[in-house]
């Protein structure tokens, strides 16, 4: 995976970082992110993987850009406004960056379909909107061994954690009970409201997490949430362990 | 310094700004072996000061650095992998 004189150029300021180099560069041109949902949080992570010279971005995303998406999902114009956003996403992509190769998918991620979308992957972020979708996702990449970027945002707040498949707990250890995840008071952010620059910065740190899984650098966040409450200005990282009993990871699951 | 120092590699980065000309450095030093030479020339004044600076801190060592006529030289010892 050799860099061209003009990607050289591009991220000259990432190959002065002695935690990425030439070596570091081409890791990441030889990997795939396949982000699930083009909206708050896939917005900036989208751009970043992208700028960062991420190979191959798999953008997933069923919905159409609406007026009430664009004080937060930055990824869309005006004009854009009843488009697809996967296909839109991938315009914006290629704009931003020829040197990656970008597949747009329009479709609801679902049982039928995510084992294909995960399998391969190097990372898979979630952008998603609703609990079904991050459960469903979190037990495709612990089968697949595939590390996973979870996130959630509303309000003012925002929750980051990285799941590494052996490596580290997974969502369900968190939160044992997918149903009560979908009954808590944290609804989704149509309802609640979400402040678009907290969005952003969690779907930043979302790429920030995906780029130092592929490079191998410094300490993810396995095993580890980090809840940010953006009124306040507190980050606060929340541990939590591997249970044996889970359903999706743990050694006592029957596998 | 009376010895001569065995160069394994050389580059002539005069011309190029910072960061470009550590970049370049960089790359270069990456693809060499541990304990191999390169030779590197840059401009004078800012990359000068620089380059050197920027290889030491990521752990190679300098071996000579001097002005070059016009210009300035810098011997680097590859140190690791």
């Amino acid at each position: 995976m050799e860099l061209s004189e003009q990607e050289v150029l591009r991220y000259a300021r990432h190959i002065v970082l002695p935690q990425i180099g030439g070596v570091g560069q081409r890791t990441l041109k030889g990997a795939s992110a396949l982000v699930v949902g083009a909206g708050g949080l896939g917005s900036p992570a989208i751009y970043y993987l992208a700028a960062a010279g991420i190979g191959a971005l798999h953008i997933v995303d069923n919905d159409v850009v609406d007026r009430t998406n664009l004080h937060r999902q930055i990824l869309y114009r005006m004009a854009e406004l009843g488009e697809p956003k996967a296909q839109t996403a991938r315009r914006r992509v290629e704009a931003i960056n020829p040197h990656v190769s970008v597949q747009a998918t329009r479709c609801r991620v679902d049982d039928t379909n995510v084992e294909g979308l995960v399998r391969g992957c190097s990372v898979v972020l979630d952008g998603s909107d609703t609990a079904g979708t991050k459960f469903l996702l979190n037990r495709a990449c612990v089968a697949a061994s595939v590390p996973l970027i979870y996130a959630g945002v509303i309000r003012f707040e925002g929750q980051v954690t990285t799941i590494a498949p052996g490596v580290g707990p997974c969502l369900q250890c968190l939160f044992a009970d997918p149903e009560a995840f979908d009954r808590d008071p944290l609804e989704t952010c149509s309802q609640a409201g979400v402040l678009g620059a907290v969005a952003g910065q969690i779907g930043s740190l979302q790429a920030i997490e995906a780029l130092k899984i592929l490079l191998g650098v410094g300490d993810p966040l396995i095993g580890r949430m980090l809840v940010v409450d953006a009124l306040d200005n507190r980050f606060r990282t929340v541990p939590f362990i591997q249970r044996p009993e889970c359903p999706v990871c743990g050694s006592e699951s029957g596998e | 310094m009376n010895k001569e120092v065995q160069i394994h590699q050389h580059l002539h980065l005069v011309g190029h700004k910072c960061p470009m000309n550590f970049v370049y450095t960089k790359l270069k030093l990456e693809e060499m072996r541990d304990g191999e030479v390169l030779e590197v020339v840059v401009s004078t004044g800012e990359p000068a000061r620089n380059v050197p600076r920027s290889v030491i801190a990521e752990g190679h060592k300098v071996l000579e650095e001097g002005t070059l006529g016009e210009h300035y030289r810098i011997r680097i010892r590859k140190v690791g992998e």
